[in-house]
Order: C-alpha cells, then sequence, then structure tokens
C-alpha cells in the first residue's frame, strides 16, 4: 500500500540534495509556526473560554515590545531564508563551465532532442551520469516547460529565444519529464523519461545508427541556403567571418559590445540587422520563416565547430 | 416598522434601488451565483481526475473546465465577494454614514459588473476558453481557438465595475464618517477595505489594458506578445501579474478585516495591536505591487530581478505573520465563545498560516524552481483564496446575516456546515502539497498512475467540501422565513452597525450617531 502512495520523490541529480534540504528546512519551520498558532488558538479558545453570558474579556495594552518581537524575529528568518534559497537557484542558473549541451524544440505537443553527435529524439532524453548536462532550448510556437522532477529543476521553454536548464544526474535510471507551462490541448501529453546511463553505454547509444553529426548537417544547410558565399573562412568575405566567432566578444555597428553566445547566433540569422557587426553593410536577408528552429540549431552548432 | 427590506416592494425597487444595503444584497446573489457556475466546473475537474488517464472527457474539455473554473472563481466570486458584499453593506453603516458616497455610481457598478459576467458566461455556454485563467500568450492570442476575446473582454468590464467600487469607499471612508469617528476609530474592517480599494483603483486599469492588448493581437494580427509577429511573450506576463498578484490581496485583505472585527467581536475585547494591524493593510497593499516577479522565476528572467523579486515577496509576508499574531494574542484572557462565525475565524487563521508559510516555499528561489507550475501551487493558493477569502466570507455571512436579515441561523447546522467544509477543505487540498512536491504538474487531464492514491483523496475530500457549502446555503436561505428574530445586537457585540435595529432602515440610523469610544470598547461596556 505505501509503495502506492509516495509522500517523497527520488533525487537524482546534483542540486536535489541541497533542494531537498531546503525544502525540509522549511517543512520543519512550517510545522513549527502551524502547530505554535494552532496550539495557542485551541489553549487559548480553552482557557479563555466565556464562562458567563456578559463576561467580557480583559483588554490587553502596550504591546510595543510584544509587537517588535513578533515582526523582527520573522524578518530575520525569512531573510536567512531568502539567502539560502537564492544561492541554491544560483548554483542551479550557473552551469559548470564543461558541459554536454544538448538541443531541444518544444512545440505542441512534443520535445523533440537533438545532440551534437546527430542523435535525435522524441520524448525522450538519453544522458549520461555525473557529467553536466546544459539543455539549450526553444519553443516553436508557445510557451512550454521542461521539468525533470528527479532532477528538481524547471525551465520556461519559450519560442524566439533560447534558454537553458542543467543538471548533473547523479543515479543511473529512468525519470520522467514533463510539459510544466500550459501550452493547449495536449499539455499533459507532451510528457517522456529521461534516461541516465553509464558513459560508455551512453557513448555506444551516441554511435548506434546515425548519419551524421549536427554539425556536419548544420555545414549542408550553410551551404544549401548559400550562408558560405558571404561568410568566408577569411576576412575577405562580404559577412563577417564564423570562425572563432563563438564565444568571442563582438563589436557592433551602434558601438554596442556583445558576446556572441548561441541566442546572438540565432537573432543574426534570423533578424540580422537587429545588431549589426561594426564594419559591415546591412546586406544579409532575414532568415525568419525560412529555416526552422531545428534548422537554425544546426547551423549554431556548426557555427560553434568552426575553429582557427 | 419600515425597514430597508421592506420599505418597498417590487423588482423594480431593487433594481433601481440606490441604498448600499439592497445593493450588497444584488451582489449577494450575483457572487453566489458565480459561485455555485466556478464550483461546478470544479466539481468535474475533480471527477477527471479521480482516474489517471482522461476519461471522463476528452483533455480540451478538461482544459475548459479548469480555465472557466478559475475566471469565474477569481474575478466574479473571489474579487467582488467581500468587498462588493459586505463591504457594501457595512462600511456606511460602521461609520455612520447614510449611505455610500456615490449612490448611483454604487448601483452602476452592479449593474457594469453583471455585463461582464453575462459576457463571460456566453463565452461559457457558447463553448468555452481553454487558455487557463491566467491567458499566457502566445497561447491565448494566437493559439487557442475558443472563445478568448468575449471571456477576456467579461474580465475587461468587470474590472471597471471594481474600480468604482474602489473609488466609492475610498472616498467615502474620507469624507462620510460620523462626528467622532476619527482615523484610528475605525473598524479595522473598514481599513482593509481602504487598503484593498487602493488596490482596485490602482491595479485594475492595468489589466484592463493588457486585455485590451491580448484582444488587439488576436483580432487585428498586432505583434505585441507572439514572437513570430516581433512580440514578447513574457511582457504578457509581466503585465498581467502586475495586477493579478496585487489582486491576490483584493481578495485576501478583505476577509483579514473580517476575522478581525470576529475575532474581536467572539473574544470581547479590543483586537491586540490595532494600529499595527491596520497599518500591516496598507503595508500588504503597498509592497503586494512589487512582487509580480515571484510568478516567474523560471520564466528566464535574470537572476538578480528573480532575487529582489524573491526579497520583496519574503518582505511582505512579514505584514502578513504580525496579523496573525495579534489576532492570537487577541485570544488572550478573551471572553471566547464557540458561535459559528468565530469557528470560520480560527479556520481563516490556522488555513491561512498554512497558506502563508508555503507561500514562503514558494518566495524561496531554490524551492520554487522545482514546486511552481505543479500542485504545489494550486494547493498553496486555494489555501489562501479558499482558506483564507471563502473562510472569511462565511464568517462574515454568519456574522452580520442576522443584522441584514433581521433572523438567526440554525447554530446547531451552522456548526456542522463549518466542520464539514473545514475537513472537506483540508482532505481536498492537502494531499495536493505532497502531490506538487513528488512533480505532478497542474492543468493535466491525465496523470502518470502513481499520483493517483493522492488525487482520489483529494476528490473524495471535494465532494465532502461540495456538501458542506449546501448545508449554508440551505439553512441560509430557510432562515429568512423560519429564523429566530435576532433583535438589534444578538452577539453583544460592539459598533454602529449593532446600535441600530435588524434590519436597519434605509437611511441606516434614526439619528447620525456621535462617536466617544475607539473600536471595540468592550472594557467600556463593564462600566455602563
Ligand atoms: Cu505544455
Ligand atoms: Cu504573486
Amino acid at each position: 500500500m505505501l509503495s502506492e502512495l509516495p509522500l517523497f520523490p527520488v533525487g537524482a541529480s546534483t542540486i536535489a540534495p541541497q533542494v531537498d534540504a531546503l525544502y525540509l528546512f522549511m517543512v520543519g519551520l512550517a510545522l513549527f509556526f502551524s502547530v505554535l498558532i494552532a496550539g495557542l488558538i485551541v489553549y487559548f479558545a480553552i482557557r479563555y473560554r466565556r464562562r458567563a453570558p456578559d463576561e467580557i474579556g480583559v483588554a490587553a495594552t502596550g504591546g510595543l515590545i510584544l509587537e517588535t518581537a513578533w515582526s523582527v524575529i520573522p524578518l530575520v528568518i525569512v531573510l536567512f531564508i531568502f539567502v539560502w534559497g537564492a544561492a541554491v537557484f544560483f548554483a542551479m542558473a550557473r552551469p559548470p563551465a564543461d558541459t554536454l549541451t544538448i538541443y531541444v524544440v518544444g512545440k505542441q505537443w512534443m520535445w523533440k532532442f537533438q545532440h551534437a553527435a546527430g542523435q535525435q529524439e522524441i520524448n525522450e532524453l538519453h544522458v549520461p551520469v555525473g557529467r553536466p548536462v546544459k539543455i539549450l532550448m526553444t519553443s516553436q510556437d508557445v510557451i512550454h516547460d521542461l521539468f525533470v522532477p528527479a532532477f528538481r529543476v524547471k525551465a520556461d521553454v519559450l519560442p524566439g529565444r533560447y534558454t537553458t536548464l542543467w543538471f548533473e544526474a547523479t543515479r543511473t535510471g529512468q525519470y520522467r519529464l514533463f510539459c510544466a507551462e500550459y501550452c493547449g490541448t495536449k499539455h499533459s501529453g507532451m510528457t517522456g523519461w529521461v534516461y541516465v546511463m553509464e558513459p560508455h553505454e551512453y557513448q555506444a547509444w551516441l554511435a548506434g545508427g546515425v548519419t551524421g553529426s549536427l554539425a556536419s548537417s548544420g555545414e549542408k544547410l550553410f551551404q544549401d541556403l548559400a550562408c558560405n558565399t558571404c561568410h568566408l573562412p577569411d576576412t575577405q568575405g562580404r559577412g563577417p567571418m564564423l570562425h572563432n566567432l563563438f564565444g568571442s566578444t563582438v563589436l557592433l555597428a551602434t558601438g554596442e559590445k556583445v558576446v556572441a553566445d548561441e541566442s546572438y547566433l540565432r537573432e543574426s540569422i534570423l533578424t540580422p540587422r537587429a545588431r549589426l557587426t561594426a564594419g559591415f553593410e546591412p546586406l544579409m536577408p532575414t532568415f525568419q520563416g525560412l529555416v526552422s528552429e531545428e534548422d537554425v540549431l544546426q547551423l549554431v552548432e556548426y557555427i560553434k565547430t568552426l575553429k582557427k | 416598522m419600515k425597514d430597508y427590506l421592506n420599505a418597498t416592494y417590487g423588482l423594480k425597487s431593487w433594481l433601481l434601488t440606490r441604498d448600499h444595503k439592497r445593493i450588497a444584497l444584488l451582489y449577494l446573489a450575483s457572487v453566489t451565483l458565480f459561485f455555485f457556475v466556478g464550483g461546478a466546473f470544479a466539481v468535474m475537474v475533480r471527477l477527471e481526475l479521480a482516474t489517471p488517464p482522461a476519461d471522463l472527457m476528452q483533455p480540451e474539455t478538461y482544459n475548459k473546465m479548469f480555465t472557466m473554473h478559475g475566471v469565474a472563481m477569481v474575478f466574479f466570486f473571489l474579487i467582488p465577494a467581500i468587498p462588493a458584499v459586505l463591504g457594501n453593506w457595512l462600511i456606511p453603516v460602521m461609520i455612520g454614514a447614510r449611505d455610500l458616497a456615490f449612490p448611483k455610481l454604487n448601483l452602476a457598478s452592479w449593474y457594469i459588473f453583471m455585463l461582464g459576467g453575462l459576457f463571460t458566461l456566453w463565452a461559457m455556454v457558447t463553448g468555452g476558453v481553454d487558455t487557463g485563467w491566467t491567458f499566457y500568450t502566445p497561447y491565448s492570442s494566437a493559439f487557442s481557438n475558443t472563445h478568448v476575446v468575449t471571456a477576456a473582454l467579461g474580465i475587461f468590464i468587470a474590472g471597471f465595475a471594481s474600480i468604482l467600487t474602489g473609488l466609492n469607499f475610498i472616498v467615502t471612508i474620507h469624507r462620510m464618517r460620523a462626528p467622532g469617528m476619527t482615523w484610528f476609530r475605525l473598524p479595522l474592517f473598514v481599513w482593509s477595505h481602504y487598503a484593498t480599494s487602493l488596490i482596485m483603483v490602482l491595479g485594475t486599469p492595468v489589466i484592463a489594458i493588457t486585455i485590451l492588448l491580448v484582444a488587439a493581437e488576436r483580432a487585428f494580427g498586432l505583434g505585441l506578445f507572439d514572437p513570430a509577429r516581433g512580440g514578447d511573450p513574457v511582457l504578457f506576463q509581466h503585465l498581467f501579474w502586475f495586477y493579478s498578484h496585487p489582486a491576490v490581496y483584493i481578495m485576501v485583505l478583505p476577509a483579514m478585516g473580517v476575522v478581525s472585527e470576529l475575532v474581536a467581536a467572539f473574544s470581547r475585547k479590543p483586537v491586540f495591536g490595532y494600529a499595527f494591524v491596520a497599518f500591516a493593510s496598507l503595508a500588504i497593499a503597498v509592497i503586494g505591487f512589487l512582487v509580480w516577479g515571484h510568478h516567474m522565476f523560471v520564466s528566464s528572467q535574470s537572476v538578480y530581478a528573480a532575487m529582489i523579486f524573491s526579497v520583496l515577496s519574503f518582505l511582505v509576508a512579514v505584514p502578513s505573520a504580525v496579523k496573525v499574531f495579534n489576532w492570537t494574542a487577541t485570544l488572550y484572557r478573551g471572553s471566547i465563545s464557540y458561535d459559528t462565525p468565530m469557528l470560520y475565524a480560527f479556520g481563516f487563521i490556522g488555513l491561512f498560516t498554512i497558506g502563508g508559510l508555503t507561500g514562503l516555499f514558494l518566495a524561496t528561489l531554490g524551492i520554487d524552481v522545482h514546486v511552481t507550475d505543479t500542485y504545489f501551487i494550486v494547493a498553496h493558493f486555494h489555501y489562501i483564496m479558499f482558506g483564507g477569502t471563502i473562510m472569511g466570507y462565511l464568517g462574515g455571512l454568519h456574522y452580520w446575516w442576522p443584522k441584514m436579515t433581521g433572523r438567526l441561523y440554525p447554530e446547531g447546522w451552522a456548526k456542522l456546515g463549518a466542520l464539514t467544509i473545514f475537513l472537506g477543505f483540508n482532505l481536498t487540498f492537502f494531499p495536493q502539497f505532497v502531490l506538487g512536491y513528488l512533480g505532478m504538474p497542474r492543468r493535466y487531464a491525465a496523470y502518470p498512475e502513481e499520483f493517483q492514491v493522492l488525487n482520489v483523496m483529494s476528490s473524495a475530500g471535494a465532494t465532502i467540501l461540495g456538501a458542506g457549502y449546501l448545508i449554508p446555503m440551505i439553512y441560509f436561505i430557510w432562515s429568512l422565513r423560519y429564523g429566530r428574530i435576532a433583535g438589534p445586537n444578538p452577539w453583544g457585540a460592539v459598533g454602529l452597525e449593532w446600535t441600530t435595529p435588524s434590519p436597519p432602515p434605509t437611511d441606516n440610523f434614526e439619528k447620525t450617531p456621535i462617536v466617544t469610544q475607539p473600536a471595540y470598547a468592550y472594557h467600556l461596556l463593564e462600566r455602563a
């Protein structure tokens, strides 16, 4: 019977014990104050019950010390929780430097994951244990939200931009993944499984039945879309050279500087004039509507591999 | 003797009345209707969730059920319930006035509310709407093919009723107080309504504009929220929660006002820390405007913005905690009776405490990420809105029912009803906290089997809860005819409303009262 009444979720990521510790502390705190208030109410209600129909309560005055105490003590407690909660949140928001990046496009009503090696999967995600994994996410239509309860992580998947989520799985196994942001009719069907595997199993899985890596698909697109006519491997092209671009700082025509991350690359493909690189004419056409989000991810992955 | 109920007869005398007490009763009938409409949708939701697959209805139907449950309950019951019914009826009486400052505007606000309600009901009967009560874009503005604009227009229109009511209360409280009724002699019910009115007047226009923007994107294809048209989907969330978080306080502050009255009356002593409780209402209203981003910790908000919204959300918890401590301290050395309104007040304090404490979980960044958009949220806000607002509303309705109708309700049945509602509520919503931490997302028509036991508990609780509501519904109606005559002051309470006959005359008082005492001056009674 107890196996049918789960009370606490399994934890299978490095962040999970941190969230659980904070949560259990809060449960304890909530229990303490609930019992305190409920206990006082019951005690007072019995102790000071009305004994005669015309009895009147004794007015109490001058509670300045009490008022100060029960304002300041909760204030100190909540500020303590704030700091603790923010620390855990920081750990969730900042992935370590060396992560395995996996891409996902959410659409009504499925998850399409793409691995750099070329594997694509729908509503299933295979990841290695013991390695930080960063999911770079976007949506093709409405807002979705990738949620893996066992990892205690969740992030909205937005149309028109990239968001990220990272985790490091600590236990092999099979864990549920959900869409947590209401996205229409089959929202509750937008679910699947995360498979956490031993690294060597993951490598074997990656190698199974793949035609080409994500970057090689991107390279093909790069030629099909004739990107390579302007973006040359040297500085002679009509467009900026893309080698070593990823992660570098770009000077814009406006004088601003931006770091060329995935979001910047995506924006520059879809709306190139929004943030024009300094020294270049606004010649590049927009690819908005011409390429799908999956195509853009392939192009981004290809550009990331361009190194000199 | 003529009182406000039998001063004139006929439908016209009600539909064209300018008496705030009659308008309050018109509102009572309207919000009761919407409560049962919203409740019927909730029944459908809980029935579907009794089993894991979406078997009772199609997912699209289920999505409409929870949407319409939320829309009906939030915009047409929880927001108007206490201010428009109890506030409308009581504020003039409590401050010794003959009516609100603008009686015709008051009637107009009821008509506007009904017009808005009809739009939304029309959207519901002609096919419904499936966006969730939060209307998130771009789903609502570019994808849903249900009656979004009609339903949202209803909310837009009803918003003006809210603004006008708030305005009316503010002016009334400033200008219509009886001689000697200084600000610090006002009952705390009036203070809490003053704070609520500020939110209504300042916040509601923002949701009105937001709804218009969604309608503009839907109807004319303007690119506001849909990125495919160059819009920003998250902008909508900022605008929506800028109103809808403070709206939580529109729902809860009036209930806190009610509880202050109940705790004082049934302990027969002044509310402990009167000034702190009064200012806590204002503090909540003001800080409540600065915390909206806590709904968006996982919406790609910057880490630093999230931290600011988190710390401000913690701050708003402090005045709420202060109120809870003050109510509890009021009981100390009181003369406590267990009449039904007091049972509701106890229920309120207990449930609101749980709701507030679980709110702290959600303000905590590291926990919110895991539990947001799960049943933990659903449980939390039902503890606040139901455990808070509805317990306060029912407590207030029982307390002032004899004043409003001149009749007493049957005490035994009322206690049974209060107990049934309390138990049913906890059985319905407590398991949802557990479900939420386990990771069950909200708004799911179908769910994994491991969540079934907890869902069955919740659905069973909802059945008890549903039955619990019918009990007061029946005996209130019964009491109109068969209830014992109440007399002017059945509780032995102080406050201007208890100095006039039950039910009061149309002008509330035979002659304008002159106030010489602070609120809740039970200790001065003894000497008399
Ligand atoms: Cu979804
Ligand atoms: Cu909020």
